[in-house]
């Protein structure tokens, strides 16, 4: 039985990493090929700092996934905290579910009628090019929304009601309450829903695809465009940076999550040596 | 406390409109231009190459005297490209769209009349790709890249005295070692040039009888593909496909050492011209013009060739003695060995745009040689 879990595992870990350990060795491959290794190379490394398209592609994508995150989780914190606050429940529900409607219709249906959207308002004033910067924005704003609403709004169902109301008793503004003691309170879920919203954003293609304009091209919608041709290894050069990126990204949070929650015990040891000390 | 938050949504609102007016606007004095171009399909710099985008950017400005900023972005497919223009949601100045997708569009009225008078480089085309059927009183486009099928296959696998026409691909002695087009209309065109039919018949019976031919190949045929070509020749996984000429060198480029690819043009066989055109949301057409322009002079024209490896119809490029020498003779061979009859070849046997109602009819023969 342990034997028949162990290597159920290992098929999981290889079913999962298989791929990225293929991309990361044909990356350093000196020779253009995907089924020949033909010696180990930096040259594709080299090439792919050449490629000013390319870069700039990746440049578009960080702003974008950076603003888009940024703006949908102040908005859906902001929805959220609105929405906790109603009084009415069928509203309430009502409302939940509105929000979790762009999550569930189908990316290619949110693209082409987000598209169709900003043609038809485009033409409403005349513009001769209505897709650009501005309207993808928008449109990874749209789809961004529900994942930091879902996220933020149970943090504030579970504080408690009466911290913001204390807040308030002891002379804080309303805008004060929430800044000082509901925010902290939610902030790990208003975290996690930026992370979510900025790697949803990251990686989108659908929707990116169908809403992009002129001269404003993000990485994955200029990695599909290569297939004329065939893809390059530059791409595995870039995708293993990209990899790498994430993963140190991720190894510090974890770490610092660590951190944080090791000093929040010292604290709260401290404290109680010190009451005991007292008493 | 509401109407905090009423006043955060405000600020947020209107950041977004702001950041959408940042994306969309430029300043009068410099000049944009917006090229549609498919992916990797221009010198870009990579690899040391000539970085067209930049180096017209620089030469505007030294003969006009005006900045100029191109917004270069690139498409997959013909289809993708149609799709966007028609949506009307964008503007392109410069488009390069495939022969049999210029014809629709000219019939859909989406392509400009250039003026010759901007772009005297036009001198350089060959004679012979003038006057293509796409374009029949060479009006709208400028011919950029042109490609033939051919045939390639492993030389230390197929014996040379069985190649030279598209027989091969039915050669008993290979099966198991041959690929075929996983597209209905490549895959018919290579029964159809071996039985002698027109690929642009009307007649439901010769497509029956291209049919039969696929049935009778496909024990032999180890898979249809595509862009899997590339991987399956280069390892020799397989022996015999066919493909672009300009896609065999990729191929070479990357072959296993126990691999030795060769490649041969079959007597009949599909081209395709690539050409740049001027769609009707084009937003300044001189500019346009003067890009088409650049990219036909000699230096921008070998680079763009040599970059994509695919043939130029651009006579300063294929007689241009640096750029036969960085080919070699062996490759103009191959890419260029049709030049003198190439629009004869071309308007004779190229695909054209079938009927709604033989396509729909090929569709469903190639759905029951795949049911198989």
């Amino acid at each position: 039985m342990k034997r028949a879990s162990k290597i159920y595992t290992a098929l999981m870990m290889i079913f999962l990493f298989a791929p990225i350990a293929i991309l990361l060795v044909f990356s350093f491959n000196e020779a253009k090929s995907l089924s020949v290794f033909s010696g180990f190379s930096l040259k594709w490394y080299r090439e792919l700092f050449r490629d000013t398209e390319t870069l700039k592609a990746v440049r578009n994508t960080l702003i974008l996934a950076v603003a888009a995150a940024l703006i949908s989780t102040v908005m859906g914190t902001a929805a959220a905290v609105g929405m906790n606050k109603l009084r009415n429940k069928y509203l309430r529900t009502a409302l939940d579910s509105l929000t979790n409607i762009p999550m569930i219709n189908p990316d290619i249906i949110t693209g082409i009628s987000l598209m169709l959207m900003f043609v038809f308002v485009g033409r409403l004033f005349g513009a001769a090019t209505s897709l650009n910067f501005g309207t993808m924005l928008i449109s990874h704003i749209t789809f961004c929304l529900p994942y930091v609403i879902l996220q933020v709004l149970p943090k504030l169902q579970q504080m408690d009601k009466a911290l913001p109301e204390a807040a308030m008793d002891l002379g804080c503004t309303p805008l004060r309450a929430f800044f000082k003691a509901e925010l902290p309170e939610i902030m790990p879920g208003v975290i996690t829903g930026m992370i979510m919203a900025f790697t949803l954003s990251l990686d989108d293609f659908v929707i990116s695809y169908f809403t992009s304009g002129n001269g404003f091209q993000t990485l994955p919608i200029r990695i599909y465009n290569m297939t004329k041709k065939t893809v390059t290894p530059k791409m595995y050069a870039l995708a293993t940076i990209i990899f790498f990126v994430i993963l140190t990204l991720l190894l510090i949070s974890n770490l610092y999550d660590e951190e944080m929650v090791q000093k929040r015990r010292e604290k709260k040891l401290n404290k109680k040596q010190a009451k005991e000390a007292k008493t | 406390m509401k109407r905090s938050i009423a006043l955060a949504l405000a600020a947020m609102l209107l950041c977004t409109v702001f950041l959408t007016g940042c994306g969309g606007g430029g300043s009068s004095k410099t000049l944009t231009l917006n090229v549609y171009n498919w992916g990797e399909y221009i010198s870009d710099g990579s690899e040391d190459s000539f970085d067209t985008v930049r180096e017209f950017e620089k030469w505007y400005e030294e003969t006009y005297k005006q900045k100029v900023k191109v917004n270069y972005t690139t498409y997959a497919s013909n289809e993708d490209m149609y799709a966007k223009l028609a949506s009307g949601a964008v503007s392109f100045d410069v488009v390069i769209p495939s022969d049999y997708m210029i014809s629709r569009m000219l019939k859909e009225n989406m392509l400009l009349e250039l003026d010759f008078n901007n772009i005297p480089n036009y001198k350089n085309i060959g004679e012979t790709f003038r006057n293509l059927y796409y374009d029949p009183d060479n009006k709208y486009s400028v011919p950029y890249t042109y490609g033939v099928v051919g045939v390639i296959y492993d030389a230390n696998v197929v014996d040379a005295a069985d190649t030279g026409g598209w027989d091969l691909l039915w050669n008993e002695k290979y099966k198991g070692n041959i690929l075929q087009f996983n597209n209905s209309r490549d895959a018919f065109g290579t029964a159809q040039y071996k039985l002698g039919i027109d690929v642009n018949s009307t007649d439901h019976a010769e497509w029956d009888q291209a049919l039969a031919e696929l049935k009778k190949q496909a024990p032999l045929v180890k898979s249809y593909v595509m862009d899997e070509i590339y991987n399956m020749m280069e390892s020799g996984e397989a022996a015999i496909g066919c493909y672009y000429a300009g896609d065999y060198f990729t191929m070479i480029d990357a072959q296993a050492e126990n691999v030795d690819l060769k490649f041969y043009y079959p007597e009949s066989t599909n081209y395709f011209v690539d050409a740049m055109c001027i769609p009707s949301c084009c937003q300044n057409k001189e500019l346009a013009e003067r890009f088409i322009n650049y990219m036909l002079s000699p230096e921008p024209a070998i680079a763009n060739a040599s970059f994509i490896y695919y043939a130029s119809p651009n006579s300063a490029v294929y007689t241009d003695e640096g750029y036969i020498e960085e080919m070699g003779e062996e490759t103009m061979e191959i890419l260029y060995s049709q030049v003198d009859k190439f629009g004869e070849l071309y308007n004779k046997y190229a695909y054209r745009n079938l009927e709604q109602e033989t396509l729909d009819y090929v569709n469903s023969l190639w759905e029951t040689l795949k049911i198989n």
